[in-house]
């Protein structure tokens, strides 16, 4: 193991590097959402601060920071300080685990880009978006208002829901990396393909539960500005609205992370260019790494440019009845063939089991579009007139208005 | 039910009220929702608008020109001799429904001509924080002495600045304009200027 004989003064200057790397793809990722999301509307998007616009993220942050701390007279104080903090933190603790390099000479000490390798790296990850949550929930809760607190009951709701997705997509990664670890994660799939194409539905899974996770468009709903005015955040202002903002992003880029480590590969060049992983001593896996983090980036900002909002219950329930039903039956589906084909060696068995899942999938969604039919061509009948008095409804209106002179004047 | 199909028969129907049978309507077709693949390309048309010429004009350095009748600052305009065509009659304030103008008119006097005629405009003011630019006080001008130019950069730092005095709105002295006051065209009276028979200042004027 490369990463246990670090000594101190590297695992500090990896820390360092972790949370400057985060902070700076936040601002440079701001900046980046906002031109591209202004090129998809035919729009410019922020070109004056700077070259193009660059340190535009960087001028909102110093006006963030220089603009009054409000705390409402009903806050509760300490919790409503606290809240962004746990917020950013967690935010931030997610990076510790992805593993950023391959072997790299780190100032004279062969190491790997990766702040920690804990033998359940994924499982840690989950663990502190969860934490995050806290963040979300206190802060909604603690600024004694009401679209606050219904913006982090939302929220929560969401966050907890998805991560039950996420979660079960993440666990055929595991029955077939046989691990929990990033690191190994990302060694398996260069024995095989990478899991993004060897699991497809569980990359579908995952990439849809991280845009609910992360509470971005089209599921910012915690945040929707027509219903609840800022969501949770609606009562923060300054330093503490800009660690909300900057905890979201990093989410965005720790989610797209750890998609990048699980499905597409991690910091391994796309299959065919191995070769220039030795580019650079090693370095240039780490801009393969985030040629794959900003492509993830780039599909949340194109959700953001092309899908409306989703209602509420439409969301809980594609969360709940479609998402977790489909990942539990995948699973089932992953655990099987992984069975057959660790213990026997015959392809026709694996090939066999996989015919018939598809028949049986097909031959449930065929019955599903016919009970679908069937429900649309019931013809309702008219329930009996009731003996009581009822008004008139507006189907049983008989005459119209209409002016003889044109217009409404007559 | 019944209750209401009586009163129906008890009541003659108005003049105006026609039968809701008889009222044409066409049935909407309702698809309901489309196929994945065909909603898969609203993900296309974003992707594509992308590399589209974007349609922002970078305005402080670039200024488009505006519609042709866009309704801008004001002008007041001047007759070809350089005499005022404003005559003080207040029309212009009395149109205003933002009661944006004030208008104070005076007597033009043989020593103080300022425009052709009797009266002249003496204090002509529009409140620019008032003004809705809907150009009614425009229509209202008998003398075509007001008018709109094109020019929309109209903000400022007070609101003092924003109350255009005379000289702020008067149109520019022209190739053979004098500035007013002088007297009229030799052997013209008011109505040789408004039928356009002054063409220029006269040579006698400008020695004066």
């Amino acid at each position: 193991m490369l990463l246990l004989d670090d000594p101190g003064w590297i695992i500090t200057l990896k820390a360092l590097i972790v949370f400057v790397v985060c902070v700076v793809l936040t601002i440079m990722s701001v900046w980046g959402e906002r031109r591209i999301v202004a090129r998809m509307q035919m729009r410019v998007g922020p070109n004056r601060v700077g070259k193009f616009g660059l340190i535009q993220a960087l001028a909102d942050g110093v006006k963030l920071a220089l603009k009054e701390d409000l705390i409402p007279a009903a806050a509760d104080k300490i919790v409503f300080i606290i809240a962004p903090i746990i917020s950013a933190t967690a935010a931030f603790m997610a990076f510790a685990v992805m593993p950023l390099t391959g072997p790299v000479n780190f100032f004279g000490e062969e190491t790997v880009m990766q702040l920690t390798d804990l033998p359940v790296g994924v499982l840690y990850v989950l663990a502190i978006a969860s934490v995050g949550v806290y963040g979300i929930v206190l802060a909604g809760w603690s600024s004694g208002s009401t679209y606050p607190l219904l913006g982090g009951l939302r929220s929560s709701a969401q966050v907890i829901s998805y991560e039950i997705a996420m979660g079960l997509s993440l666990v055929a990664v595991f029955i077939y990396s046989g691990s929990m670890s990033t690191s190994s994660i990302v060694q398996a799939q260069q024995d095989t393909w990478w899991y993004g194409l060897v699991l497809f539905p569980s990359f579908v899974i995952y990439a849809i539960s991280m845009v609910g996770e992360t509470n971005r468009a089209p599921f910012d709903l915690a945040e929707a500005e027509g219903e609840l005015v800022g969501g949770f955040h609606t009562e923060y202002s300054s330093l503490k609205f800009a660690l909300f903002f900057l905890a979201e992003y990093v989410n965005i880029i720790a989610v797209s992370a750890l998609a990048t480590t699980l499905f597409l590969g991690g910091y391994h060049a796309i299959p065919g260019l191995g070769f220039t992983e030795q580019w650079l001593g090693g370095w240039f896996t780490l801009i393969w790494f985030f040629i794959k983090v900003l492509f993830f980036f780039f599909i949340f900002v194109w959700l953001r440019g092309t899908l409306p909002r989703l209602r509420y219950d439409q969301f809980m329930q594609f969360g709940w009845k479609v998402l977790i039903p489909v990942s539990l039956l995948w699973i089932l589906v992953v655990a099987t063939l992984r069975i057959i084909s660790t213990t026997s060696q015959s392809r026709v068995v694996t090939f066999g089991f996989a015919g018939v899942v598809v028949l049986i999938v097909l031959g449930i969604s065929t019955a599903f579009e016919n009970s679908k039919a069937k429900r649309a061509s019931v013809v309702h009948p008219e329930p009996a007139a009731p003996d009581f008095a009822v008004p008139s409804l507006p189907s049983e209106i008989t005459t119209i208005n209409v002016s003889q002179r044109g217009g409404d004047r007559g | 039910m019944a209750d209401q199909n009586e009163s129906n028969s008890l009541q003659p129907q108005g003049s105006n009220e026609v039968d809701i049978s008889s009222v044409e309507y066409e049935k909407v077709d309702q698809p309901g929702p489309k196929s994945f693949f065909v909603q898969l390309q609203g993900f296309w048309l974003t992707f594509a608008t992308m590399f589209k010429k974007v349609n922002t004009v970078q305005y402080p350095e670039v200024k488009e020109p505006t519609a042709e009748r866009f309704h801008g600052r004001h002008q007041l305009n001047r007759h070809p001799d350089g005499l005022e065509k404003c005559i003080g009659c207040e029309l212009c304030a009395w149109a205003c429904p933002a009661d944006a103008i004030y208008v104070e008119g005076a007597d033009n006097t043989p020593d103080n001509q300022m425009s052709p005629g009797e009266r002249y405009g003496k204090v002509y003011q529009i409140n620019y924080l008032r003004c809705v630019f809907c150009g009614l006080c425009i229509e209202a001008c008998p003398t075509r002495a007001l008018t709109m130019t094109n020019e929309y950069e109209l903000a400022d730092s007070t609101r003092g600045k924003l109350i255009f005095e005379k000289d702020d709105l008067l149109g520019p002295l022209r190739a053979g304009m004098l500035p007013p006051p002088h007297p009229m065209y030799p052997g013209s009276t008011d109505t040789n200027y408004y039928n356009g028979d002054v063409t220029e200042a006269h040579p006698s004027q400008e020695q004066k």
